[in-house]
């Protein structure tokens, strides 16, 4: 990741409001300085972009296609809509459509109250889901002595595979099987505990958006992820800043 | 008021309001019951005319609001959801376990029911193992909110809803059919309203 340029140069409007965008910028970036909101899932700060779980689609001008706006960057003379009823309508549906492939009953999930999926949800009025539920049936690794995978909990958003890899440089995850087969698998398939490249970091645990990975011990509500610490690592590397995190903010 | 006023004395009708409890655990009615005092208030606009907390057997007519905690498991679940439903203006799906299948929906990822059933009552009693038959109504093959059986009107999500939460939905609902507006848009709704879990 370079540093960027001094100045921001590119014109581009949001919502009506022009603004100049750094070269390269995405719109997410740019609407993030801007303090214009667009909900997020897959996508972290100092991560690599994923662009998969499409909750951040907004319209360009002159474009009847919704584009993610964390894989979509920014060029001159851009107009940008982040929120029509349309899009709003959108991401209410893929909300929905997550809980509906999942089995995430938030009543005991140890993530309860400090969950992105639970917040996303509340965020866009889902009060039920209207497609009919999967019911898969999903398996639970607690080989691993500190941490727990309960896939039941987890929305593939591939932050985890991208933590470790891109971070720790262990990669244990990966996902394995295509479409509604997919799910997260430590090394080609073997249980957590027995992965010889875990480091036990935890970085993957820290990142997850639900309660898919844990503490173990943590019961109802006690997980409290912390992705902004990967944000902090990564804005440290680039500005060769190590400022401490509380100073910051 | 949109229905024939009146009860004789010139007090205008009351509105009918019922409660029923298909597969859940009765923590919704207990949240319920934490309306406490303002019980007394709801007590002036509506007349409890079903639930359990009543002693009335058969789902009765023309009730205005009918609450329905749980998911529908079993038959009788059904049996009783369609009575709601035919016998009610305004259903709401109350709590999570009606709204999303909630910890009753959790059987379903395991298939049939029944060698779940038969490992409780068969396998592991110590004394009188038997599959129940009477009495206890068959489960469904799977444990579904209340929406894929019957229409919903209203949703009121929480496990359970908060008193605080049931308030805001109830009052603003018995107002709006006092007023003859039917069911009111539900928009008003803060993430605190609405939250699963
Ligand atoms: S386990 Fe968590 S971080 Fe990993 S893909 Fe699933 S939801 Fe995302
Ligand atoms: S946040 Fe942009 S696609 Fe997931």
């Amino acid at each position: 990741m370079s540093r960027r340029p001094a100045r921001p140069s590119v014109p581009v409007t949001i919502d009506g409001e022009e603004h100049l965008a750094y070269e390269g910028e995405t719109i997410l970036d740019l609407a993030r300085r801007v303090g214009v909101r667009i909900p997020t899932l897959c996508q972290l700060d100092g991560l690599s972009v994923y662009g998969g779980c499409r909750l951040c689609v907004v319209q360009t001008e002159g474009d009847h296609r919704l584009k993610p706006a964390c894989a979509t960057e920014v060029t001159g003379d851009l107009e940008v809509t982040t929120s029509t009823h349309e899009i709003r309508e959108h991401r209410r549906r893929i909300v929905e459509l997550l809980f509906a492939e999942g089995n995430h009953i938030c009543a005991f999930c140890v993530s309860t109250g400090h969950c992105e999926l639970q917040d996303l949800a509340t965020e866009h009025n889902v009060d039920h889901i209207h497609y009919d539920y999967e019911y898969p049936r999903n398996t639970v690794d607690a080989s691993h002595p500190k941490y727990l995978l309960d896939r039941d909990r987890c929305v593939l958003c591939t932050r985890c595979v991208r933590v470790c890899d891109e971070f720790e440089g262990a990669h244990v995850w990966d996902i394995a099987n295509r479409g509604s087969e997919s799910r997260i698998v430590a090394g080609l398939d073997i249980p957590w505990g027995e992965s010889e490249s875990c480091t036990w970091c935890g970085k993957c645990v820290l990142v997850c958006p639900t309660g898919a990975l844990s503490f173990k011990g943590r019961s109802t509500g006690e997980m409290v992820h912390d992705p902004e610490v990967i944000s902090f690592l990564s804005r440290a590397r680039r500005e060769g800043e190590w400022v401490g995190r509380k100073e910051q903010v | 008021m949109s229905t024939p006023n009146g009860n004789g004395n010139g007090q205008p009708r009351k509105l009918r309001f019922a409660t029923a409890w298909l597969g859940g655990c009765s923590g919704c009615h207990m949240s319920f019951l934490d309306l406490d005092e303002l019980l007394f208030d709801l007590a002036e606009h509506v007349d409890v005319v079903f639930g359990p907390l009543t002693d009335v057997k058969v789902f009765p007519p023309d009730v205005d609001i009918t609450l329905v905690e749980g998911a529908v498991t079993n038959e009788d679940n059904v049996e009783i959801a369609r009575a709601v439903r035919a016998n009610t203006r305004v259903v709401v799906s109350f709590g999570d376990c009606a709204v999303t299948g909630n910890v009753t929906s959790l059987r379903n990822a395991m298939g049939d029911p029944d060698p779940m059933v038969r490992r409780v009552y068969v396998d592991h009693p110590d004394i009188n193992g038997a599959m129940p038959t009477e009495i206890v109504p068959a489960l469904l093959p799977q444990a579904e909110p209340l929406h894929e059986l019957i229409p919903v009107d209203v949703y009121l999500p929480g496990c359970p809803p908060s008193g605080e939460r049931i308030r805001n939905a109830l009052f603003r609902l018995v107002e709006s059919l006092e007023a003859g507006e039917g069911i009111p848009d539900m928009d008003w709704r803060t993430p605190d309203d609405l939250r699963f879990g």
